[in-house]
């Protein structure tokens, strides 16, 4: 199997559905020409090989570009629009929470608004928090909304293959730090369903539930606590709306206990949510307190030392998982 | 180049029905327990509607806003699904998921009226640009009031617009208010047309109370943007008679200024109009009045006589 970075496999969903269906086009800020070229990243090459008729580079327009996407989607083109950092987001949230997300249901099931919106995310490059921060728990909120964040390589490019083909509006959080992570990706027709978590790693005594780059640290976590018998069963959501409850539940009832580990603050974080359904439909199972590891609740800091103390890593995870053994 | 009859027919015809459709509102929502939330009319301005809908053409397509009624009923709205819908009956056009404030009729070409003011431009610029991307000769209307032209959203719309060159008409329904503020309180601009100058594309007002004026300055439009030439704002001066909503008060619009507006009601200066021109007689004029009252109450009864959806409705349409 050929071996892509997160970029690339990104890339290659968007060339391949691109290739499929005249009605995928693609929209933002510098998704043609961009001041971060780079031939790793998503869109790079597109505008070259697709042309400016569907490779629209826009002004710096967030709620334009996103009603441009709701609008289009309406009329049964299919969107994938880009939000170039994550805080962003907030200036396009009007198109997206109260347009993408309602409308068909004000529609009474009329209309359909096929769109993705493809927002970079992440902390990790001391950018500071007005260009890192992690919004997923926001979306997530929001009925009407899909919400996908992957980890790996194969993950992204199947998942955003399904997302431009799904007849809702899909919200598809990228990891900016992950663009770079190598991973081997099935060529050609690759489709995951939107909605399924994976088990990436099998595991005795703990459940870590985890999503996009903390994959990566509940990996090591678990590299590093197999050496001492204590073995973790890694969950990755993959996709948070609609949550695969049956996938977190059936872990969390063989291993009896759970940690949540996710990249954005605390208070208000999806981990809540994972927690409130385990604690709803399968306490009886839990051996022990489930724990959080997350960021804590402060905006992500700029200074190297301050952005690593922010970020979650494999210590945090350890200390969490023995905690509750 | 005189208004074809039955253009001008057609317009009378819409905004009748369109005063009359909102007279009953205006005693529906008075009765206890008959109309759920808000009610927003556009009582006075229906000009604006009646005007530019009958520029359109089949493919057309509007995006409208709070007072969406005219807008509707000249699109070609039928006025059961949308009384049902008001009454918030499972007959609706949206089954009650709506209401007043979000009717959305895509299968005559007006699939969205938001609420968040200033929301229609951006999306308008999306519908145009689907137009635009398939080479379809059609064309989108985003009727906007004058308080959205203060969100950041109408600013961005206009200026991709004019930089896509999109299919796409802006029509300002000036009435005067934007919720209790006067015009002069919420913006320096004297004329809502002249911020079509910073999109490089044409601004025109127009008296918002003459349809056949705003039918010939929206044909112009519809021509320019069918012809890739571009977007236009068209700005109509009109006057919003009732409050905000129904339970406005109106403290703050001055008696005779409403009388004043009052007496250039769209209505009758139609009526006058197609008169004088003798493009109807007095008889058909009544029959066509009688007509229009009927289809008001049966509408009325339509809704009535509807059930409201059952609760767990709620659960159904929120994703395909």
């Amino acid at each position: 199997m050929p071996q892509l970075t997160v970029g690339q496999a990104l890339n290659q969903a968007l060339r391949e559905e691109m290739t499929r269906d005249d009605t995928v086009f693609i929209a933002g800020e510098g998704v043609g020409v961009s001041i971060h070229d780079n031939p790793m990243l998503p869109t790079a090459g597109l505008l070259r090989d697709f042309g400016p008729r569907r490779v629209r580079d826009t002004p710096v327009s967030e709620a334009a570009i996103a009603g441009l996407a709701v609008g289009a989607a309406e009329a049964g083109l299919k969107p994938v629009v880009e939000i170039m950092f994550n805080p962003f987001f907030t200036l396009a949230s009007d198109m997206i929470v109260n347009h993408a997300a309602k409308l068909r249901y004000l529609s009474g099931g009329k209309s359909a608004f096929p769109l993705v919106v493809r927002i970079k995310s992440g902390a990790g490059f001391s950018a500071g928090c007005q260009h890192s921060h992690n919004l997923e728990a926001w979306t997530a909120h929001c009925p009407g909304l899909k919400v996908v964040m992957p980890a790996t390589a194969a993950d992204a490019k199947g998942l955003l293959k399904s997302a431009i083909r799904d007849p809702n509006p899909v919200v598809f959080f990228e990891d900016m730090m992950l663009y770079f992570a190598p991973g081997p990706v099935p060529e050609d027709e690759y489709l995951l369903p939107i909605g399924q978590a994976d088990i990436k790693r099998p595991g005795r005594d703990v459940t870590v539930v985890t999503w996009s780059r903390m994959l990566g640290v509940a990996f090591k976590a678990a590299e590093q606590l197999a050496a001492e018998g204590i073995g973790l069963e890694i969950v990755d959501l993959r996709t948070l709306a609609p949550l695969d409850k049956e996938t977190v539940l059936a872990s969390v009832r063989k291993t009896g206990r759970l940690v949540v580990l996710h990249e954005a603050t605390r208070t208000g974080g999806f981990a809540g949510e994972v927690a409130a359904v385990v604690m709803e439909e399968a306490f009886e199972s839990l051996k022990a307190p489930l724990r959080r590891v997350t960021g804590p609740d402060i905006p992500v800091p700029a200074s190297p030392p301050l952005e690593r103390f922010y970020i979650p890593d494999a210590e945090q995870v350890i200390t969490a998982v023995k905690d509750i053994m | 180049m005189a208004i074809p009859k039955d253009k001008m027919l057609e317009m009378l015809h819409s905004l009748l029905l369109s005063r009359r459709f909102e007279e009953a509102l205006t005693e529906l929502c008075q009765v206890e327990g008959k109309i759920p939330g808000m009610m927003i009319l556009c009582t006075g301005q229906e000009a604006v509607g009646a005007g530019v809908c009958a520029a359109l053409r089949p493919g057309d397509v509007i995006i409208t806003n709070h007072r969406s009624h005219a807008h509707l009923l000249a699109k070609g709205a039928d006025p059961k699904v949308l009384m049902a819908e008001i009454y918030g009956k499972r007959t609706g056009c949206n089954k009650g998921k709506s209401g007043t404030l979000h009717l959305a009729l895509p299968e005559i070409g007006a699939p969205c009226t938001s609420t968040v003011v200033g929301a229609g431009p951006p999306m308008a610029v999306g519908r145009a640009f689907a137009q635009q991307y398939r080479g379809e000769p059609a064309v989108t209307v985003c009727f906007v009031g004058d308080g959205a032209t203060g969100e950041g959203s109408f600013h961005e719309a206009l200026n991709l617009a004019s930089l896509w060159n999109l299919p796409v008409i802006f029509v300002c329904e000036n009435n005067c208010y934007a919720g209790a503020q006067r015009l002069e309180e919420h913006t320096r601009i004297e004329n809502i047309a002249d911020r079509a100058a910073a999109y490089c594309m044409p601004g025109v007002v127009v008296d918002g109370n003459d349809a056949p004026a705003i039918y010939t300055t929206a044909l112009d439009a519809r021509a320019r943007a069918a012809a890739g030439q571009g977007p236009t704002l068209i700005e109509c001066k009109t006057y919003r008679w009732r409050g905000h909503g129904e339970s406005d008060p109106q403290h703050y619009q001055p008696k005779e200024e409403i009388a004043a507006w009052r007496a250039r009601c769209p209505v009758a200066r139609m009526r006058e109009a197609v008169l004088a021109l003798g493009l109807i007689s007095t008889d058909d004029l009544s029959a066509m009045e009688t007509k229009v009252d009927a289809l008001v109450r049966e509408a009325i009864r339509f809704a009535e006589e509807s059930p409201y959806p059952e609760p767990r409705e709620a659960l159904e349409d929120v994703y395909a």
